[in-house]
């Protein structure tokens, strides 16, 4: 045991942890707390006699405040009516995409500190709303899945549990999992050109799950079989390549970059026929 | 009236969900998944830092199997587990994960050659054998003798679940997503599916199925300070206690995770101490090897906890306008690694907190993570009091966890679980005489009795508001049923939660549309979350002794003489305000590992007479059997072998333990 080396060793930040706790800590610095103005465009498919408007709920910001805090603040104490998702409430399940300020992002992870006194919120376009901020991105994103056909398609779909597990390159399931990182919050599709104009399209969510299992050599397809579901203007064609996904996407996967690969595959297959 | 049938009704589309209903549907039976969200948008994916499973396949790993993978998990347990059913679960883990490696999940992989890492604060140069290239890596994790968890990242979860979930879509596996069960349909003992509501349009349906399975996961949200997702509310649980037949295990046992944001709650992986980070100080002191000398940051959840809020009582925690913390410091990692494989820990510290791991400490304070509890079961899976109503995962209590569950035995759990109970359901579906002759009267019944508590809700007179009821149980019980436990404290809790259940039958809504309508489905859930919630504080409350999570400041040792057992808590009537608990004893005579000191954390416990006596048999069956396999002496030890499914026994390959070529 040598621990008491410990406290010699140099911790980088030991002066900012123990001084700068307050800014290091509390994410809104040392602001003046403001006061909120959060304008919400409401819709109840269930009770269409009332049109869509924009009802605005004033607060009081809290230090750390986001906007999953806010939204319940405001459920809580002003409108038990307000419809919006939240599961993970940290980023990672893709609950709570939302158009804010006229931009698709996650709503969890948005502080209010980074927005100004008044900010717009609008359920995301394209996807069936539910309600207000609420929209069936698990609907849309259960189809995409059943038309591409997205899951791996196994070699053998009874392996033998008891022998070791087939190898694989460790940079190769690196780059699998780089693209296995999407969390279908639909952001991508909201802010796509070419989702406005063909309903069927299948966003860059979708070319990204297919560049995933194409890059995956446990798959048993081949570029035919890729070509059978997205070699078409509901698929990799109809991109105009005007890359808000790439833009907006929360996670930061490289989808022009798939986007571009997957329609030079294709090309080649169309090439071909 | 509408009324769905299927084979197999599954609640919750989780990783335990999902591979329960894929499992009855490749024997043939049809499944269907009720889901509150989206199946992907589950708390299972959560889990970031990994699933333990003995592959042994990194060097620091070598030396592992299902023996360390057992006697670790015991150990976690606090000697609370049932240990046939950890026998059950590590040798099945490595299968599992081998499954999920076929069906499309990235794992992270072994390099073969030198890599340098951190362990006890210093870097250190280990080689992997070239015979490791390319087989599934595992990481360091707090409460194992060996590095044993597998990991994809540190979005294992999320991975897991994308995959799981890819293929019940595959398998063409139904979804009912934004549905809730709100009640379990049931008549003389046998469990008959549920009465469901759609979150959308507020309809109430019927679902009725021969088999019946819990898979929705834990109850973190009855508490205010909780790394679970909003959906985590123990509804599942609720649903069978209200059966008034089937019975909720250990439900007081809670587990306090060491490290999620302050004061968010927000999870960060266990793996930043696994991978070698640190826990500090006000005055940047690394404090936990002069508490736990022997595993240091990397001692159970429990007892690191616990530690870090005594070192807090003693005047040791920073400060920031929250209140106290620690400080969880993972720069000596390095940038590369934090922004591969602590990825997801780096995204929530820069968003939530505006920090950078890589140069900044992260400040933490342990919030609370996971319910050990849960819906009581046989090994099977299957109620032993409920005939026809399964659980598996966080939702249930198998019992492989005791009274603290180890790091990466959970996501390891859900899809074992999946595996094992699947089996199980599949086989009940198969016998006849499960067949189900239901009158849909007796459907109807509950289909009514159901819409009049709704119709109560939102055409009655009722004064109490929902969201204040379920504000006040949240700060009751991270007040008084938290990681430090006092007689007085919970029987004060017990009251007022007591007196909250009164409140909640008398709530009155402002909203009173039929359809989506979140006051009231708060409204109803608070009901049952208060039900659970008293099962936590009454459990608590009577446990007079400290086991794993479970620490009593009043009755700081445990104590094998007295409360060796499971608590059993059932909800008898209605209009009850209280569970009535029973007790189901551990038997010290059957078990593989007599109780003992776990490694770490305290060192002084009641021991049981039984105890030295079962010791000296295992010394003794050991010494007979000198020269013995370890697979005979386990065998000789504690038979398990018949109550695993005939398709998941066996041994598993590794390395250093070659199958023979011909079974």
């Amino acid at each position: 045991m040598n621990d008491v080396t410990i406290k010699i060793i140099p911790a980088p930040t030991t002066v900012k942890a123990g001084a700068g706790a307050q800014s290091t800590a509390g994410p809104n610095g040392d602001a003046i707390l403001r006061k909120l103005t959060i304008s919400v465009l409401r819709y109840n498919p269930q009770e269409p006699s009332v049109a869509p408007h924009m009802q605005s709920y004033h607060l009081e910001e809290a230090v750390g405040m986001t906007l999953f805090i806010a939204l319940n603040e405001i459920r809580e104490k002003q409108d038990p009516s307000l419809q919006f998702d939240f599961v993970c409430r940290a980023g990672i399940c893709g609950s709570c995409a939302m158009v804010i300020n006229g931009r698709p992002t996650l709503a969890c992870r948005t502080l209010t500190k980074n927005l100004g006194t008044e900010i717009t919120l609008a359920p995301l376009p394209f996807f069936e709303l539910i309600g207000d901020l609420s929209v069936n991105t698990g609907k849309w994103m259960r189809g995409m899945s059943e038309r591409l056909r997205g899951w791996l398609h196994m070699k053998d779909p009874n392996p033998d549990l008891k022998r070791m597990e087939e190898r694989m390159d460790p940079e190769v399931a690196e780059k699998i999992y780089e693209l296995d990182r999407c969390i279908e919050c639909g952001c991508c599709v909201a802010a796509c050109g070419t989702a406005r104009m063909r309903k069927d399209f299948v966003g860059a969510v979708g070319m990204n799950r297919v560049a995933r299992f194409r890059l995956d050599p446990r798959d048993t397809r081949s570029d035919q079989d890729y070509y059978d579901v997205i070699g078409d203007d509901d698929g990799i064609f109809g991109c105009m390549s005007l890359l808000a996904c790439d833009d907006v996407c929360p996670k930061d996967l490289p989808l022009a970059t798939q986007i571009a690969f997957m329609r030079r595959k294709m090309v080649k297959m169309a090439w071909a026929k | 009236m509408k009324i769905v049938y299927t084979d197999v009704l599954v609640i919750g589309g989780g990783l335990a969900g999902l591979r329960l209903a894929i499992g009855a549907k490749r024997r043939g039976h049809e499944a269907l998944i009720l889901s509150l969200v989206p199946p992907k948008r589950s708390h299972s994916a959560a889990a970031q830092g990994g699933m333990q499973a003995s592959l042994a396949n990194v060097i620091k790993g070598q030396g592992d199997n299902e023996d360390v993978h057992f006697e670790d998990t015991v150990r976690g347990s606090d000697w609370g587990a049932d240990q046939k059913v950890v026998r059950m679960f590590v040798n099945t883990a490595p299968k599992a994960v081998r499954e999920l490696a076929a069906w499309g999940v990235p794992w992270s992989r072994v390099r073969k050659g030198d890599r340098q890492v951190v362990i006890n604060g210093q870097k250190v140069t280990i080689t992997e054998r070239d015979a490791a290239q390319g087989l599934i890596a595992q990481r360091d994790f707090g409460g194992t003798k060996k590095w044993r968890t597998c990991y994809v990242s540190d979005g294992t979860g999320h991975a897991m679940l994308q995959t799981m979930s890819d293929q019940a879509i595959g398998a063409a596996i139904p979804v009912h997503e934004r549905t809730e069960a709100i009640a379990l349909i049931h008549d003389a003992g046998r469990c008959y599916g549920a009465i469901v509501r759609n979150l959308i349009t507020g309809e109430l349906v019927a679902y009725v199925a021969k088999a019946t399975a819990i898979a929705s996961g834990g109850a973190g949200r009855v508490y205010r300070v909780t790394s679970n997702a909003v959906i985590c509310e123990g509804i599942g649980s609720a649903l069978a206690l209200e059966t008034g037949i089937a019975t909720l295990g250990n439900m007081e046992a809670v587990q306090f995770h060491p490290t999620t944001i302050f004061p968010a709650g927000i999870l960060v992986t266990e793996g930043c101490r696994g991978d070698g980070g640190l826990l500090k100080d006000v005055d940047g002191h690394r404090f936990m090897p002069d508490y736990e000398p022997e595993k240091k940051e990397l001692a159970s959840r429990d007892v690191v906890s616990r530690r870090m809020e005594e070192h807090i009582a003693k005047g040791k925690g920073a400060k920031n306008r929250f209140g106290e913390h620690l400080w969880l410091d993972i720069t000596l990692l390095g940038e590369q690694h934090i922004k591969h494989s602590l990825r997801e820990v780096y995204e929530i510290c820069n968003y939530f907190l505006g920090v950078d791991p890589v140069k900044d400490w992260i400040p933490v304070r342990p919030a609370q993570h996971y319910t050990m509890g849960g819906v009581r079961t046989n090994h099977t899976g299957e109620s032993p009091t409920l005939k026809g109503l399964f659980a598996a995962g966080e939702a249930s209590c198998w019992d492989m966890h005791g009274f603290n569950r180890l790091g990466g035995n959970s996501v390891a759990e859900t899809v074992v679980a999946g595996m094992i109970v699947s089996e199980y359901i599949a086989d009940f579906c198969d016998r006849i005489e499960n067949d189900i002759d239901i009158p849909t009267s007796l459907v109807h019944e509950f289909l009514r009795r159901e819409q009049a508590k709704v119709d109560t809700l939102l055409g009655g007179h009722g004064t109490e508001d929902a969201s204040a009821i379920k504000a006040r149980m949240q700060d009751v019980m991270t007040a008084k049923v938290g990681i430090f436990r006092r007689g007085a404290d919970l029987q004060a809790a017990v009251d007022e939660l007591q007196q909250l259940l009164v409140k909640s039958r008398n709530i009155g809504l402002h909203d009173r549309s039929r359809g989506a309508n979140p006051e009231l489905v708060t409204a109803y859930r608070v009901q049952k979350m208060l039900k659970v919630a008293l099962c936590i504080a009454y459990g608590a409350l009577t446990r007079t002794e400290s086991r794993g999570a479970h620490y009593r400041q009043d009755f700081p040792r445990r104590d094998d003489v007295e409360w060796l057992k499971r608590t059993l808590a059932f909800w008898k009537g209605e209009g009850d305000t209280l569970p009535s608990l029973a007790w189901e004893a551990l038997d010290i005579g059957a078990m593989e590992l007599p109780p003992g000191w776990r490694g770490y954390g305290a060192k002084d416990y009641i021991d049981n007479p039984e105890t030295p006596k079962r010791a000296a048999e295992i010394a003794d069956l050991k010494t007979k059997m000198n020269g013995a396999s370890r697979f005979a002496l386990q065998q000789a030890l504690m038979p398990y072998d018949e109550l695993l499914p005939a398709s998941f026994r066996g041994r598993n390959e590794r390395i250093d333990e070659p199958l023979e070529a011909t079974p």
